[in-house]
Order: C-alpha cells, then structure tokens, then sequence
C-alpha cells in the first residue's frame, strides 16, 4: 500500500464523487459531506462501474408498510444490476455476508507534507498550497 | 471525469470470440421516417402508436434504471443508450471483441400494435432501418426480421420478403403475444420461417394487453421482470403440445432472456402428465420434454446464479450443451458481462460452444 494524490479537496464538493486512477486501478473517491471515502470501482457483483452508478439512500423496512429512509447519498448503487453498497465501508446491501466491494483508506493532507513523500500526482498539478485527498491503496 | 477504465486482462480474453444473441440497438421514430409511406408517418403523427396495453407511451412498469439501461451507455454524445454506433462499438462490440451480434430491436417496430396495417408498416420500417444504419455500417450487427406477429398473413409476407437475405439472423417474437404461441393463428409464421431457413427467436416483453398472472396485475417491477420466465412456460407449453412441432419438424425456437433454469422441470411436468393424457394429445408421438430438447434453444441473459454454482451446471447438462447461446442484451441494465457471466468451472470446449459455436451452428454464420 502506498499513498497517493488523486484530487485537490476542492475538486470534489461534498455530494460529488471522482474517479482515479491508482497504479491501474481504478478507484472511486466520494465526499459525504466532506468526508472522504474510497471504493474500489469495479462492482464485486459482475464488473459494473460503480461511478456511474446513482448516488441514493438507505431503505430499511422492519416490516409490510413500514418503511424508513434514512442515510440520503451515502448508498451507491451500481449501473448495471442495481447492486447497492455502503460508501462508507463497502457493504453490499444485497449479499452482506459474501459480497463486499473494496474499500481503501482515504485521507486529507496539507500540501506542504506531501512534497516530501513518494507520492504520484494522477490526475492534478501538486501545489503545496492546498489540502490533498490521498488515497492508500 | 469519466475515465473509461479497461482492465487489463479484457485484451487477451478479447481473442475468445464471441457470438451475442441479444443487442438491442435503438433508433427513433424518426428513423424510420424514410421506409414509411406518407400515409403512415401522417397518421402516426394525427394517431400515434397503440400497445394492447394502457398508457402507450410508457412502459406497463416503471424499469430500475432508466430507459431499462445500464446508466454508463448513454452515449457522451447525445442520443439514447445503443443509438451511437460508435459507442456501441467502443464500449460493447470491440470492447468485448464480439465477432457477430444479434440486433433484436424492442421499439419502435410495430410490434403487437393494434392496427395491423400500422404495425406491418412499421416492422418493415424496422427492418430497413437495422440494415441501413446498422448492418450496413456495421456487418457484425444481423438483424432480426422483425413481423406484425398477431396479423399472420402479413407477417409472412414480411418474413418471405426477407427469405434468402443472409444479413437476417432470425424471425423475431416477443413473448407476450395475444393468444399462447402454440395456437393455429400463428403456424403461418412458424411455416414461412421454416421456409426461409429461419429459426424463431422468441424475446421477453411485449404487450399482450393481458397481466402476467391469471389473477391480474402484480405490484412490483420484481415480480414482472421475475415472472416472464412463467408466462413463457405457457407459450413454450403450447407450441409443444399444440403439435407445432409435428406439423414442422424443422422449426427452430430462440428463447431469449427468459432464463432456463425452468425448462428441466417444465419437461418433467410435461412428460409426467402426458403419459397419463396422452389421448387428449394423441398427435404427440413423442415425450414433450423431447420436443423441448430438439426444437429450443435458449440464451444466457440473464445468467441464472444459483448459491451452488454446480446446480446451474445441472441445469445445463440437461438442456444440453449444444443449445445455450451466449447473450449480453447490451445496453439494458441487466446486461451480463460476456467475460464474467459463464461459471467459472465451465471445461474450454463447453465455452466455446455457448460464446459462439452453437449460434454459429444455428444461425449458420461462419
């Protein structure tokens, strides 16, 4: 695992997701009202790209009639067959038990600590002006 | 932003070939505008189009995604998913390295339109329509004769009007037609089919005015999408035991995205009843399940997955390795990734066949 610049904060507002590129792996970066999460773009299900998916919420029923919505934009469900997955930890919602999509450890970092670092810049300019969203992977 | 990923592997299983029985390409109404008389587009434009069901111009449920389509194939530039040839080519037929696809247009093409004459009109539209802007472009892409199925006299006359034409893959149905397939009204088909060295490629959908079920019309899109697999056991039912296949031993059936799982207990239902009725049938000469084995074939998509994958392996070997086509239904939204689709322990010969050697079979491309 290494550390690497896929974004300047800026670019992804919260409520937006990126997609980066990472030693050939393509990751997608979400900002959950300014926190940063990191999965794996391709759908565990059957390949899909989970970043033209739609961002939605969580349904919940404890039973007929009874429904609850709740964690609006925090689901990321997959283009092709719908698949849903927890942002924030990778969760399937459809096979919890066997099917995860991968998740890597995303951070926020000053650009002044970064220009030390082996760190690759994938998709913009290194400033060290800004904070960076840096991804582990 | 959007950074297509390749993985890097698709290039090497790239060299697999791979024959797609289920493309559905889109084209507007205004497409067809050049094959249809000045009579028909004014009175589209007065009339409109009428589906045997209520609200013609959407569908009888609402999709899971829009326009039923993965949301990664609307083409960047514009237009609706599958209408950009060049997309299609990009994220589909060479992305995938599909050496032949089958083009099987769900709208507009007439299909079970009320008017007759109109839905005649416009299956020839449709038919001119994939040749032109598409097999002309693109000869991997062969099209599907597309037919006024609940009219049988003209729709002969479309399918003989297309015999001989090696750009037509297949004689096109979709599943949900006014009466069960089997029924008398609809052996002029299966006849000039047979005539014109065509099989019959029988598609999920269509409008046949009537609920799924016998006790009206579900509530969810879950149950419609599940339970066209049911509805298509009626119909596959009532060819065999109506005796088409008696009266034409060379027809060829396509059952398309309608699953299989169903086909090996459908038989076993069938065999079991007709040995205890088999003089209310007494022009079946044979088990029903026979008739099934010899006289259908099925696509893959969407691939059954089974918790032990070995159980759809069961499944298969009954219907029989010679009779599963490869199908992707590129760009609806529950599309099968050709790479991933297959079970994994299936043997290299087996795979072959079901990614292209048994369409090439049937469909005599080589």
């Amino acid at each position: 695992m290494a550390k690497h610049v896929v974004a300047a904060v800026g670019e992804i507002p919260p409520g937006t997701r990126k997609l980066a590129q990472v030693n050939g792996r393509a990751i997608v970066v979400f900002n959950l009202g300014g926190e940063f999460f990191a999965l794996n773009n391709r759908c565990p299900h059957r390949g899909g790209s989970l970043h033209h998916g739609s961002q939605t919420g969580l349904v919940e029923s404890d039973g007929p009639g009874r429904y609850c919505y709740s964690r609006p934009g925090e689901i990321i469900r997959c283009p092709w067959h719908g698949w849903e997955f927890d942002i924030r930890t990778g969760q399937s919602w459809c096979d919890p038990s066997r099917v995860r999509a991968r998740r890597y450890a995303v951070s926020v970092e000053r650009g002044g600590g970064l220009v030390a670092g082996p760190y690759v810049a994938e998709t913009v300019p290194v400033t060290v002006e800004n904070d960076y969203v840096v991804v582990d992977a | 932003m959007n950074i297509e990923v390749r993985q890097p592997e698709r290039g090497a299983k790239a060299r697999v070939k791979i024959f797609d029985c289920d493309i559905h390409p889109k084209s507007a109404l205004e497409d067809l505008r050049p094959y249809l008389s000045n009579r028909w587009w004014s009175y589209l434009q007065t009339y409109g189009q009428r589906q045997r069901h209520g609200y013609v111009k959407g569908f009888p449920y609402p999709k899971s995604q829009p326009l039923a389509s993965r949301r990664d194939s609307w083409p960047p530039g514009g237009g609706l998913p599958a209408s950009d040839l060049d997309f299609m080519r990009e994220q589909h037929l060479d992305l995938y390295g599909i050496e032949y696809g089958i083009m099987n247009p769900l709208s507009p093409t007439g299909q079970g339109e009320q008017n007759d004459e109109l839905s005649a009109a416009l299956a020839f539209a449709a038919n001119e329509d994939q040749l032109a802007r598409w097999n002309a472009r693109e000869p991997r892409l062969k099209a599907s004769v597309v037919i006024p199925y609940e009219n049988g006299e003209l729709a002969v006359q479309e399918i003989r009007r297309r015999a001989g034409d090696r750009r037509f893959a297949h004689v096109l149905f979709l599943s949900r037609t006014s009466e069960l397939l089997g029924k008398r009204r609809y052996w002029p088909i299966f006849e000039a089919a047979v005539e014109a060295g065509l099989p019959v490629g029988v598609h999920v959908f269509g409008s046949s005015g009537r609920p799924m079920s016998n006790s009206g019309w579900p509530s969810f899109y879950i149950e419609e999408i599940t339970e066209h697999s049911a509805s298509l056991q009626a119909s596959v039912a009532s060819l065999i035991v109506e005796g088409a296949f008696e009266r034409y031993p060379e027809l060829k059936i396509v059952l398309i995205e309608a699953g299989f799982a169903w086909l090996p207990s459908l038989g076993w239902r069938l065999d079991q009843n007709w040995k205890r009725m088999k003089d209310e049938v007494p022009h079946l000469r044979r088990a029903p399940s026979e008739y099934l084995r010899e006289h259908f074939w099925v696509s893959t998509q969407p691939m059954e997955e089974a918790e032990d994958p070995d159980h759809v392996i069961d499944v298969m070997q009954w219907i029989g390795w010679d009779r599963i086509l490869f199908a992707s239904d590129y760009p609806h939204w529950d599309f099968d990734d050709p790479f991933l689709a297959l079970p994994p322990s299936l043997s290299e010969e087996r795979r072959g066949k079901i990614y292209s050697g048994n369409a090439k079979a049937l469909y005599r491309f080589e």
